[in-house]
């Protein structure tokens, strides 16, 4: 932590960065993220365990880009994937940002390409144990099962979106369930428009989700969503050899083809 | 007790598979009357959406279908087609819905045999099935929406 403060605090000081995103006391023990732009507050950042939320998705929002970039990032290896996916969608070129980690006990900064596919080759994603088990569990399921599964945790959600405003890689300004002519997806919060907007989520984020999990986290009435996109990331990777968020000229999955894809269940 | 009818939906590209049904037509075969067609101008615009909002308003089955590769009038449309067909298939799997009621076929224009034999196929096939009970609940909000006169999607 004594490094990060450090490192922040250089940072300001040369005037490399206009603003720092990271992570400091929240309430009720847990952590909220803080947009550092003087010395005095570097004090506040924090980085321990607890910070697991993809701090990327500030990068997108016009009130944080308003300060001007370069911009610095206290970064989870899934924040350095989420970054290197949105360099290759050309939301940001490198040099926008600087990507603190750790590593090894010291923090470092990724700047330049190179730099950042390295690390995010080399830092997978990692699931905490309950998604892993309920990966597990929906594998074992039958069709009928997994129906049931989901129509118990899609009642739950009343279209908050707040998996929209959390997903770093939603960074749509016009969201499709926003468009209203035609209205591709119902607004009302029942099965038919909780039905529509996840499958176009998880249609959206194939080949792009990053799996950070973060949809799931801000998810207020906890439906593991993150389980449909990791699903669709899953299929794009074993069919498409794609994984997103490791290379900064990578294409998208979904707008690019091999002749030889797959089609064995086309008649 | 009347047999279950089943009503199936068939989105198909303008320069094969519109072209391969009116063959069907021309050479004189027969063919299972439960299908509506719908045409469109390539696979690539066969949106997903589309499949789903045929679902929701009371499709029992849908057929897809398009140029086969490297025979797409827009060169790549139906590559990238595949592509989406790949992953919505496999979403659609996880969330619960039989895959079997979605049915992605190649027919070119000179394949009037082969669209009858798909139909017959599909037909039967989704008869076997039953009624798509996946969406009878999405179908009453679908209705209710109707009548309250909001739903213009």
């Amino acid at each position: 932590m004594k490094q990060l403060h450090e490192r922040a605090h250089e940072l300001l000081e040369q005037k490399a960065v206009s603003v720092i995103i990271g992570y400091g006391e929240g309430t009720e023990g847990r952590v909220r993220p803080v947009f550092i732009r003087t010395l005095e507050a570097v004090r506040l950042l924090v980085w321990d365990d607890r910070c697991r939320v993809n701090l990327a998705v500030y990068l997108n929002k016009p009130e944080i880009r308003k300060f001007g970039f370069p911009i610095a990032v206290v970064s989870t290896p899934a924040t350095v994937r989420t970054i290197v996916q949105l360099i290759a969608e050309h939301q940001l070129s490198i040099g926008d940002v600087v990507v603190l980690v750790r590593e090894n006990d010291t923090v470092r900064a990724l700047i330049q390409k190179e730099d950042l596919e390295q690390y995010a080759r080399n830092n997978p994603v990692i699931f905490p144990p309950f998604v892993i088990e309920e990966i597990e569990l929906l594998k074992k399921m039958s069709i009928e099962e997994r129906f049931t599964y989901w129509q118990e945790e899609l009642a739950k959600c009343f279209k908050c979106y707040a998996c929209r405003a959390a997903c770093p890689l939603c960074y749509c300004e016009k969201c499709i369930t926003d468009v209203n002519q035609p209205q591709w997806v119902c607004v009302a919060p029942h099965p038919v428009g909780v039905f529509e907007w996840h499958i176009n989520r998880a249609m959206h984020l194939a080949g792009r989700c990053i799996e950070c999990g973060s949809c799931t986290i801000a998810c207020p009435v906890g439906i593991p969503i993150a389980l449909l996109t990791i699903e669709a990331t899953r299929v794009v990777k074993e069919e498409f050899a794609f994984t997103p968020g490791i290379d900064c000229n990578a294409p998208s999955a979904l707008s690019t083809f091999r002749v030889d894809d797959k089609e064995t269940f086309i008649r | 007790m009347k047999e279950f009818e089943p009503k199936i939906v068939a989105f198909v590209c303008n320069w094969c598979t519109y072209a391969g049904a009116d063959l069907t037509g021309t050479s004189r075969i027969h063919y299972a009357p439960n299908v509506r067609v719908v045409r469109f101008p390539c696979t690539g615009r066969i949106d997903y959406n589309l499949i789903i909002k045929a679902f929701e308003r009371g499709a029992d089955g849908v057929i897809v279908s398009g140029c086969h590769p490297n025979d797409c009038h827009y060169t790549s449309g139906n590559f990238h087609a595949r592509r989406r067909w790949i992953v919505f298939r496999t979403l659609l799997e996880y969330i619960g819905i039989d895959p079997r009621r979605i049915i992605f076929s190649w027919v070119s224009a000179a394949e009037g045999a082969k669209w009858a034999d798909l139909v017959n196929k599909a037909v039967r096939e989704i008869r076997e099935l039953g009624p798509a009970k996946e969406f009878i609940n999405m179908k009453q909000w679908y209705e209710f929406e109707k009548a309250l006169g909001g739903f213009r999607g």
